[in-house]
């Protein structure tokens, strides 16, 4: 199962190696990982996604846990949640095909944030899936580009991860 | 308040923080470091042959006394040098600050001389590490250092120091702090009393209790609360290979140790046992055998101090995540004032079941089978002749087995070995590292040919610093243990097993100024270590030799249930 895990850790040189580290000695899978400092500059907040068996997730919640820097650990997935990625993907944008994307691009709320004679560049936030599923409806034939943030996410209503 | 350069803060920390010795070896990037360490007599300073030793001698101190042992060892090579010891630390949970000499901090990064990103290659095999960025922290990093090696599931400290935050001319205000909390980092105290009283509740049903006790009794200070807890239960005690002396080795609940070369009484026990209360262990493979077919009617109970042991490759029915010595003392008290007690008639069952499988095997091994001593009988009559009471460094291989199998461990932290890494090389140093902090107390390093080679440099050390242990090099002429999977896996192929163009260990000795003794026959081994051992001011090398064609049993069958045993050339459960 894919799960979301969400860690507060200090802002300390070393420290976001040593959270890598940990997922490949110990053979850990990492889908997605995005990491930037909190209001409080002290601490970073980091999220990563990864694949894996109750038993194993337990094990990396643990071994996060562990490590000196890490503060506090959370699995998003286990309660209720929202989550979101960011993705900005460049299209060949000619003849036909501008009215094509700019529509699709609205049925996914998308935003164009730049624009040339044949390109497009479109931004669009939202799970995971929409955007994989952006990609899809638009075919890999007119995509030059793509880059996404990987997934944040926060617990929904009063449960917060903090010191 | 007193002014102090980044070198004399290093010094004076770890004076404060009560160290007597250090090990070490000097370079460029340590020498303000060395200057300190001249112009002081508080801290202590042995000088080894190679980095590695350095880790031993400090990893065995803190073995033998629960407290964090230290080295200091210069950038690039000095650091790479000593991963094998921090590796070696940290498979066995070893409390131990590392403190590295770094290039200055305006090089990092530059590929200068002898540059090694020492917090990146270290990372994997410690607990954590720091680097100086500035020197006003030292004390503060020290004294962090310290509290993360030493509390919690202790583990080995690495504190890279770049040359520049050692410079004698900066000098700054030096306090050294006399407590450090970490707001990330908070081990617990106590276990969770409910916990706790389940568990109880479950020992006092339980029909075939076998209590399974590893290192963490050890390192926790746990081993009176263990014996007290088992004998107020009449439980069968098992001990994995760092946990032997948690429980007294000649007592008639010792059951002996477990696993791979484990006792054939200890395994059946907890193959047909119905509760499995383990302690500070943690259900590594060596142990447990195939995870599938581990303990099938048993349900587990399972202390540690840490949670990421718990449930990691065996699954706990009741997880209790706390200090040994607390929550085994809490098992005490509620056993103490339990109206329920264990059914007698079920623990008289379990013990008889458990002596016959005793009589059946009992560390039995053949003596007639090779006209040459056996190591078994080596080991045997250094029980006798220390009266079981010696510390005992051990090596790596089968002289390591036949120690844990033979020597009668009565007290805690008496049992020296590199179980979790299996570093060849370990065993002079840890001996050296034991007997100067030890000097009235008979510190042994059980070896093998092979191993002794891996750190024989030490022998200078030993002269240098005059530490009278005395070496029992088990001369198989082999690596044995190799030799001996060879034998059973891969139709006695020696590929390699055999060490070729020996020294003359004798010879050998005697050049570094020891004593040397030969022994080949069984008959003259107990005068000839009655010999070694009353030599208190000489380091004495025995070259024993025994059978080469010797294999250590019982063995497990791989991948096989706990039962599942070798127990000898001929014989299969
Ligand atoms: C540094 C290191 N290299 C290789 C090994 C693999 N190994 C395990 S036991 C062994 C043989 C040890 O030989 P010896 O010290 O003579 O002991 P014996 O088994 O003969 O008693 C070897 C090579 C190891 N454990 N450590
Ligand atoms: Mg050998």
């Amino acid at each position: 199962m894919r799960h979301i895990i969400s860690v507060l850790m200090e802002n300390e040189p070393g420290a976001l190696s040593r959270v890598v580290g940990l997922f490949s000695q110990r053979n850990f899978n990492i889908e997605s990982l995005t990491v930037a400092p909190t209001e409080d500059s002290t601490l970073s907040r980091l999220t990563v996604t990864t694949i894996g068996s109750d038993r194993v997730i337990e094990q990396i919640t643990k071994q996060l846990n562990k490590l000196i820097d890490v503060v506090k650990v959370v699995d998003l997935t286990e309660g209720d949640h929202v989550e979101r990625e960011l993705m900005m993907i460049k299209l060949k944008a000619s003849g036909q095909m501008r009215a094509e994307i700019k529509r699709t691009a609205d049925i996914f709320r998308g935003q164009i944030i730049d624009v040339t004679p044949t390109t497009y560049t479109v931004q669009l936030t939202g799970a995971s899936d929409k955007l994989d599923a952006f990609i899809d409806t638009l075919g890999t034939a007119h995509i030059m580009e793509v880059v996404r943030t990987g997934v944040s996410g926060l617990s929904r209503g009063e449960k917060v991860l903090s010191l | 308040m007193e002014q102090l350069s980044g070198g004399e803060m290093v010094i004076r920390a770890l004076r404060d923080e009560g160290v007597k010795h250090i090990y070490g070896y000097p370079g460029g990037a340590l020498l303000h470091i060395y200057d300190a360490l001249f112009q002081q007599d508080d801290v202590q300073h042995v000088l080894v042959r190679h980095e590695q030793a350095a880790t031993h001698m400090a990893d065995a101190y803190a073995r033998a006394t629960g407290k964090a042992g230290v080295a200091l060892v210069t950038s690039g090579p000095g650091a790479t040098n000593a991963v094998t010891g921090i590796a070696t630390a940290y498979m066995d949970s070893i409390p131990m600050v590392v403190i590295t000499g770094q290039v200055m901090s305006t090089l990092i990064g530059e590929d200068a001389f002898q540059e090694t990103d020492m917090i990146g290659v270290s990372r994997p095999v410690v607990k954590h590490s720091f680097s100086v960025q500035n020197p006003e922290e030292i004390p503060s990093i020290i004294k962090k250092a310290f509290h993360i090696a030493e509390s919690g599931r202790p583990g080995p400290v690495v504190v890279d120091v770049p040359k520049d935050m050692t410079n004698p001319t900066d000098r700054f205000n030096y306090e050294y702090p006399k407590n450090i909390k970490l707001r990330s980092y908070n081990p617990v105290s106590r276990g969770h009393s409910g916990q706790i009283k389940k568990a109880i509740d479950m020992v006092l049903d339980a029909k075939r209790l076998v209590i399974y006790s590893g290192g963490g009794v050890i390192l926790g200070d746990a081993s009176q609360e263990l014996t007290e807890l088992a004998q107020l239960l009449n439980a069968p005690v098992t001990n994995t290979l760092m946990g032997l002396g948690g429980y007294p080795g000649t007592d008639r609940q010792f059951i002996g140790m477990l696993g791979m070369h484990g006792s054939y009484e200890a395994n059946m026990a907890m193959h047909h046992a119905d509760l499995i209360l383990a302690v500070g262990a943690r259900f590594d493979d060596r142990v447990t055998n195939g995870v599938d077919k581990f303990c099938p009617t048993a349900k587990i109970i399972h202390v540690d101090i840490d949670p990421a042991s718990i449930s990691k490759t065996i699954k706990a029915d009741v997880p209790i995540v706390g200090p040994a010595k607390h929550v085994l003392s809490e098992m005490v008290s509620l056993v103490k004032n339990s109206k329920k007690q264990p059914e007698k008639g079920a623990i008289d069952a379990w013990w008889k079941q458990i002596d016959e499988w005793r009589t059946r095997h009992g560390g039995r091994y053949l003596t007639d089978d090779s006209e040459k001593m056996k190591p078994q009988q080596v080991i045997e009559m250094l029980s006798k002749v220390t009266g079981g009471d010696a510390y005992i460094c051990s090596d790596v291989g089968q002289h390591q087995m036949f120690a844990a199998q033979y020597y009668k461990f009565n007290k805690p932290n008496r049992w020296i070995n590199s179980g979790g890494l299996g570093t060849m090389g370990f065993g002079l140093p840890a001996a050296m590292g034991v007997k100067m902090n030890f000097p009235d107390e008979e510190v042994v390093c059980v070896t093998g040919e092979g191993s002794i080679q891996m750190n024989i440099q030490e022998l200078s050390t030993i002269s240098q610093y005059n530490i009278p242990l005395k070496v029992i090099c088990l001369n198989n002429q082999s690596l044995g243990m190799v030799r001996q999977w060879q034998d059973m896996n891969y139709e006695s192929r020696h590929s390699h097993s055999y060490m070729e163009s020996l020294p003359d260990f004798i010879k050998l000795v005697e050049a570094y100024g020891h004593v040397g003794m030969k022994v080949d026959k069984y008959e003259d081994l107990e005068a000839a270590m009655t010999k070694a051992f009353a030599m208190k001011d000489r380091m004495v090398f025995m070259d024993i030799t025994v059978d080469p064609f010797e294999h250590v049993y019982p063995m497990q069958v791989p991948r096989g249930s706990m039962r599942d045993m070798w127990l000898s050339k001929t014989e299969r459960t």
